[in-house]
């Protein structure tokens, strides 16, 4: 098992609640997601139906809406929920006080 | 000839029993009614929603003006009958109006019982029985004082739920130890008392008015024990007698009520009686059940058959509280031959009580949750024995014989005459056999050919589930479609309870909505925050979470992720200027596309996000504002050259149009709204297929709305004609206004013209000046709030946060 490496990418309250902001990689993009309780996800922010950016959607529960085509996305698990199917990856998060950090090496595994 | 039915009273009992008449021999009699109240026959039991505001009282009208005229019925409105001369075989009113009879059905309902205490008299003491009644409530509410309402029964707790919803502080005194006892028992009493005081109304129970002070109008309650509890407006709703006195005069047999035999026929065979005056097998009514049997059958009697006559049974008991549900039934006295089952859910503040006798459903108190109630109801008028079932019983139908805990299960499992709709005696294979016999698919048929939820409406969900039952996919719910999957509400009824609650948060009308998810979804979400938007322009403040994302960041996403910007070209008119700082911006910023769009004005295609503010920033020194080219708002206004320039033009129609898009941009509205101004009736502006155009001619301006040019394709209506620009602006404005007040969300004003009536906005704003200027006025009002230019407000840094990453993670950050 690999250790994940965790890298700062600012404070959650850079996050609106019921909202999202992205962070750019070398990879590609990451949203990253704070619901209206407070819970952090991070996911690519690139919709499986047609690459839309999910950080741009409605949050809402634990999931997101794509703004491209509506397609709803759960931040928990990454997959398209109802009729459609897909999933995006996720990407682990941590928060230490008001610092949030995320796993990398998950997004680099993509490239890999 | 025919012959001449008289009636006494215009109320629900009547109405139903021509309704009857009119099916089975409609042209057997000459009708002529009179009726105190100067008005046609309404719902009466709805008079609580529309003092609450959940309803309008248009809305609970059962028979329109125009059904009078369509019966040849002569309607004596606001005539009081004070003699009937049984000799002559006349009546006479108050008016002096005399009409001969040779059938009379006198139904004069009931009078609302007032406590014979010192004060009683006093102005801003009333009862609670028809729509002035609420009209003087209404006046009331808008001090927002203090009410106090005396009698904690089925109508004193409808007055006070509905006159708090109005804004004022209200206490209710109830003489018993606990509320409604006679249709609950203690515990439900106190679960009802707890549930009551959640919604800010004070009760007191155990309370005696000794006297009501006040000099010149009412001040106070003052109680047995010497308290005295202020108050401005005074209800005392502590009980009805029926209204006996003319039957009385006439020398009409009468104990309680006027004595009926089963066929409603009084001690006159020429008079009959029914409703709330009746007096049948010794028993008098206060619920609308059993009086539309009684409608039934005196209906019956009138047409000359002499069917079974009335028969006693019970009537349940619901209270029409938005958020309170309870429903009782029967007997439910302890007693040494009596067994009860008891459900206790604190947490859930649910409480059941079944009365058993001799292992029959006799009694059933349901608070908290009733779904079931129709069930109990069942088993307790069949005398069903439940020895079988006693362990589950309580539970409800969903928990016997296996059956699923499916709701269109159990709908299913019912046997055909169980009762649905309690109000209108109507059975479940009536109403299947209506549906398959009639080809009804929608519940307003369903409604208009058996009644069913046609009164109180609290089994509509049970006529809603028979109808998915008995058509399957055919059957298409759009009546009341859900905004979505979170609440059962429809639009309507959403925009009507904001408004009525007061509700000015998204959470707010989650909470008392009682939204199915925590924090709705993306169809629900925008659509609330428009509607707060648009009632509450002062108060609300914007919640930009709850905005596609177009309207979050105010430009268009492209499918690539980038945006497109659309500035303001005032009219479709630029300058060189303008021009200018276009082609610069386009330049400086690498926008691949510049485009012409068919809107009259230009748009800047594949702008990264980042860039946004900075192109708006450039865009705003050459005076450029958003163009809301993303916005469920004004769009654009397009106009032609007209007299300016053109040889056919009659009117300045580019002026008009430039006028227009100042005063109303900024404006949030249901869906997008695009207008026109042609200058004549060439129409080189297209002004005939969008939501509002203007046709210029010689002597003023034709106003057109309702076009369509998109998914659908629809030429515009005729609004009217105005002489000036200024009144053509006021129309203009007063329409999108009521537009704005009454669409559903994503919904064009073409659909929500169809939906209310092309002529009902015609005379909203054509016809009714004071209305067309109030709607001007509250747009006006609502400006004040929205015509803000979003672009220099960002550039001005507002929402910085959502232009930039909140990190870069470089290439060697991420390798290391
Ligand atoms: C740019 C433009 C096409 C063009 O290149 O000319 C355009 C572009 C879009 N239209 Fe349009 N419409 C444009 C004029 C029209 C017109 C013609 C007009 O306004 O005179 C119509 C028909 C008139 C009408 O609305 O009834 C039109 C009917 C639609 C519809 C169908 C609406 C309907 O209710 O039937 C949509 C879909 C929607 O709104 O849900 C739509 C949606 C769109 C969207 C917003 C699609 C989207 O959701 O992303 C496109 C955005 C592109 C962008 O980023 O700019 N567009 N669209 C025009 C912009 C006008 C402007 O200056 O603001
Ligand atoms: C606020 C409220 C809520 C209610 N809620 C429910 C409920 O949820 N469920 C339920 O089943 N029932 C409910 N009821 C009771 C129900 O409304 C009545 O049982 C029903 O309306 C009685 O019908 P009716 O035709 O007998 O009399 P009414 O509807 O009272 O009509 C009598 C009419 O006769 C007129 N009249 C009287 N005397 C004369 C005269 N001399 N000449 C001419 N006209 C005269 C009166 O002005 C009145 O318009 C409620 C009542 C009220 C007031
Ligand atoms: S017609 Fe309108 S919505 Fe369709 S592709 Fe063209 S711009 Fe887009
Ligand atoms: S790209 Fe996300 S729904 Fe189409």
């Amino acid at each position: 098992m690999t250790t994940l490496k965790w890298t700062p990418v600012g404070s959650i309250h850079d996050i609106p609640l019921r909202g999202a902001r992205c962070v750019a990689t070398p990879h590609g993009k990451i949203g990253v997601f704070r619901t209206a309780d407070g819970k952090v996800f991070a996911i690519e922010d690139h919709c499986p139906h047609r690459g839309g950016p999910l950080s741009q959607g409605i949050v809402h529960g634990a999931s997101v809406t794509c703004p491209l085509h509506n397609w709803v996305i759960s931040l928990e698990t990454g997959e398209a929920l109802g009729a459609d199917e897909g999933r995006v990856r996720t990407i682990p998060v941590k928060i230490e006080g008001e610092a949030l950090f995320i796993a990398l090496d998950a997004a680099i595994g993509k490239a890999a | 000839m025919k012959e001449k039915l008289v009636i006494i009273g215009n109320g629900m009992a009547p109405g139903r029993m021509l309704e009857h008449l009119f099916e089975t021999d409609p042209d057997r009699y000459d009708v002529v009614i009179f009726n105190a109240e100067p008005r046609v026959n309404y719902d009466r039991i709805m008079l609580s929603p529309v003092l609450s505001g959940e309803k309008a009282y248009e809305e609970i009208i059962i028979h329109g003006d125009g059904w009078y005229i369509d019966h040849g019925i002569t309607l004596y409105k606001g005539h009081k009958v004070v003699a009937i001369d049984r000799e002559a075989r006349t009546v006479t009113s108050d008016h002096g109006a005399v009409e001969p009879y040779d059938r009379l059905v006198v139904a004069t309902g009931s009078v609302p019982f007032i406590i014979p205490v010192p004060g009683a008299e006093l102005p801003g003491v009333i009862s609670y029985r028809d729509l002035d009644d609420v009209q003087a409530m209404l006046l009331a509410a808008q001090s927002r004082e203090k009410a106090v309402v005396i009698g904690g029964g089925l109508l004193g707790l409808e007055a006070a739920a509905g006159l708090k919803a109005r804004g004022m502080e209200v206490t209710v005194l109830h003489v018993m130890p606990t509320l409604m006892e006679r249709q609950l028992d203690p515990a439900a009493g106190y679960l009802l008392q707890k549930a009551v005081e959640a919604r800010g109304i004070d009760v007191v129970t155990k309370a005696n008015t000794r006297r009501i002070v006040g000099t010149g109008r009412v001040e106070g309650v003052e109680l047995d024990d010497g308290r005295v509890i202020p108050a401005t407006l005074v209800v005392m709703a502590v009980g009805i007698r029926p209204n006996v006195a003319l039957a009385r005069e006439a020398g009409l047999e009468v104990n309680r009520g006027i004595v009926t035999d089963p066929w409603m026929r009084t001690s006159d065979p020429a008079i009959m009686a029914l409703g709330e005056c009746a007096e049948v097998g010794g028993n008098v009514y206060g619920l609308v059940a059993p009086l539309y049997q009684m409608a039934r059958v005196a209906a019956a009697a009138l047409a000359g058959e002499e069917g079974t006559g009335f028969a006693h049974s019970e009537t349940p008991t619901k209270l029409k509280v938005t958020g309170i549900d309870l429903y009782s039934l029967g007997d439910f006295a302890d007693g040494d031959d009596r067994e009860e089952i008891v459900l206790r859910d604190a947490a859930a503040g649910v409480y059941k009580r079944l009365v058993l006798k001799g292992n029959r459903v006799i009694g059933v108190v349901l608070f908290g949750e009733t779904a079931d109630g129709a069930w109990f109801s069942d088993l307790q008028k069949r005398g069903t024995d439940v020895s079988e079932m006693r362990d589950s019983l309580i539970f409800g139908q969903a928990y016997q014989g296996g059956a699923s805990a499916d709701p269109l299960a159990a709908v299913a499992a019912l046997p055909d005459d169980a009762e649905i709709c309690g109000c209108n005696g109507v059975c479940k294979s009536r109403i299947v056999t209506a549906i398959t016999g009639k080809g009804l698919t929608s519940l307003d048929d369903v409604r208009a050919h058996t009644k069913a939820s046609a009164s109180c409406g609290s089994c509509t969900g049970l006529v809603e589930q028979l109808m998915s039952l008995t058509l399957g996919d055919g059957y298409n719910p759009a009546a009341v479609q859900p905004v979505c999957g979170c609440t059962t509400l429809g639009h309507a009824d959403v925009r009507r309870l904001i408004r009525a609650k007061k509700l000015k948060t998204i959470p707010a009308v989650m909470q008392e909505l009682e939204w199915k998810t925590s924090c709705g979804c993306a169809k629900c979400r925008p659509a609330l925050n428009y509607y707060l938007v648009c009632d509450w322009p002062q108060d609300y403040a914007d919640d930009y979470q709850s905005r596609f994302i177009n309207e979050r960041v105010h430009a268009n996403i492209q499918k690539d992720g980038t945006y497109s910007v659309v500035p303001r070209m005032w009219g479709g008119v630029t300058s060189a200027a303008e021009l200018r700082a276009i082609a610069d911006v386009v330049d400086m910023f690498a926008i691949p596309t510049v485009k012409v769009t068919g809107g009259q004005r230009i748009d800047m295609l594949g702008v990264r996000k980042e860039d946004l503010p900075a192109v708006w920033a450039e865009l705003g020194k050459a005076g450029f504002v958003s163009g809301h080219a993303y916005a469920k708002g004004l769009r654009t206004v397009k106009t032609c050259v007209g007299s300016d320039w053109c040889r056919f033009g009659t009117q300045d129609s580019t002026g008009l149009g430039i006028r227009i898009e100042k005063f109303m941009w900024g404006s949030w509205t249901p869906a997008k709204v695009k207008m026109a101004v042609s200058g004549c009736p060439r129409n080189c502006a297209e002004a005939t297929c969008k939501d509002v155009g203007v046709i210029c001619v010689d002597s003023g301006f034709e106003i057109h709305f309702a076009g369509a040019a998109g998914l659908d394709i629809k030429g515009t209506e005729k609004l009217g004609m105005v002489k000036t620009e200024d009144e053509a602006l006021e129309h203009i404005v007063a329409l999108v206004q009521m537009y704005r007040e009454q669409g559903h969300y994503l919904e064009r004003i073409y659909k929500w013209a169809k939906r209310i009536g092309l002529d009902e906005v015609r005379r909203q704003i054509m016809d009714d000046a004071d209305r067309r200027r109030a709607y001007f006025d509250r747009f006006v009002f609502s400006q004040k709030f929205a015509q803000v230019d979003p672009w220099s407000e960002r550039v001005s840094g507002k929402d910085k946060h959502e232009f930039k990453p909140m990190a870069n993670i470089g290439f060697a950050e991420a390798a290391e």
